[in-house]
């Protein structure tokens, strides 16, 4: 019988071709059009792009589990973990590490990854009526799949912190359960 | 010489986006600028059609004050400049503006096709534009 060569043939720790970044702008301003249709509140939209998110989070970390298994230790604790999601998963989707990683002063099991420029908002202005709408729900999504897949359940949120006179950076705030 | 306006017009004549680029540039009402951008809309096609070899339409009007620099996309959308008489470097600007607009106004997911442009970062890149522009007095 014939063996064809299908996709699932293909060596999977094959290096990455990079992926244009018009192409990502404008499937993402689809994307978001599209739950703008049909979500109901600003929240809602926030929310069905957390969701989104949080599937690539899931399969991200098992391809990069799968693709450099010589390598690749599962963390079993938390700032490690923390440290992974802001430096190795942060360069593999966007190619630079995140700003800065920070344990919040106040409460006890909350975290803040800065980001200046997220990849998701570089092209999106949003306009006033929509207040905070922060479209890196997307990637906390991503950041929220990841650490639920390595154990550690936590809720991710993207927030917009206003600068006086520039551009609005995003502050993704971690809160763990325990 | 020194940039003036900057109109974006589009496929019905509307005007999209409308820029002074100097404080000095000649100022009219909000309603002339409109009625300026659907003239000019008007004479484009006039001239596509009137032309004796085949033509495109306007590309630049020259006179003894004023050049009127216009580029037009496949889509229709037409990009206008005016500055002072003897600028040079304006079909490169415009096409830097084309880019600016792919980029933050086509990819803007709050953006509706053929509406007035309200986006933040694209007036924050088409002022970039301008001040990085060699013969800018801003």
């Amino acid at each position: 019988m014939e063996h064809r060569r299908s996709i699932f043939d293909r060596d999977i720790s094959r290096s990455r071709a990079d992926v244009s970044l018009s192409a990502f702008g404008f499937l993402f301003s689809e994307l978001v059009q599209q739950i703008q249709r049909e979500a109901e509140s600003i929240n809602d939209l926030e929310g069905q792009l957390e969701q989104i998110g949080y599937g690539v989070g899931v399969k991200v970390l098992e391809l990069l589990a799968a693709r450099d298994r010589r390598n690749f230790r599962h963390k079993h604790k938390l700032v490690p973990c923390l440290r992974f999601v802001s430096t190795t998963l942060w360069r593999y989707l966007f190619g630079k590490d995140a700003d800065r990683l920070e344990k919040s002063s106040e409460h006890d099991n909350e975290y803040y990854i800065h980001e200046q420029e997220p990849l998701t908002n570089m092209f999106i202005s949003v306009p006033r009526e929509y207040g905070a709408l922060n479209c890196a729900a997307y990637t906390a999504g991503i950041v929220c799949g990841v650490l639920d897949t390595s154990g550690f359940t936590a809720k991710v949120q993207a927030v917009t912190i206003e600068e006086p006179g520039e551009v609005d950076k995003t502050v993704y705030v971690v809160k763990f359960d325990e | 010489m020194a940039l003036q306006h900057l109109f974006i017009i589009n496929r019905s004549g509307g005007l999209m986006y409308h820029q002074d680029l100097q404080d000095e540039a000649p100022r009219i009402s909000e309603n002339d600028w409109l009625l300026l951008a659907g003239t000019f809309h008007g004479l484009h096609t006039i001239a596509t059609q009137v032309a004796p070899l085949a033509s495109s339409g306007i590309q630049t009007v020259e006179s003894s004050s004023i050049v009127v620099c216009c580029f037009q996309t496949l889509t229709g959308i037409k990009f206008v400049v005016t500055a002072g008489a003897g600028t040079g470097g304006l079909d490169g600007f415009l096409h830097q503006i084309y880019q600016k607009y792919t980029d933050y106004v086509l990819k803007n997911p709050f953006y509706d096709m053929d509406q007035p442009i309200h986006c933040e970062l694209f007036t924050r890149s088409v002022v970039n534009t301008i001040v990085a522009f060699p013969s800018s007095k801003r």
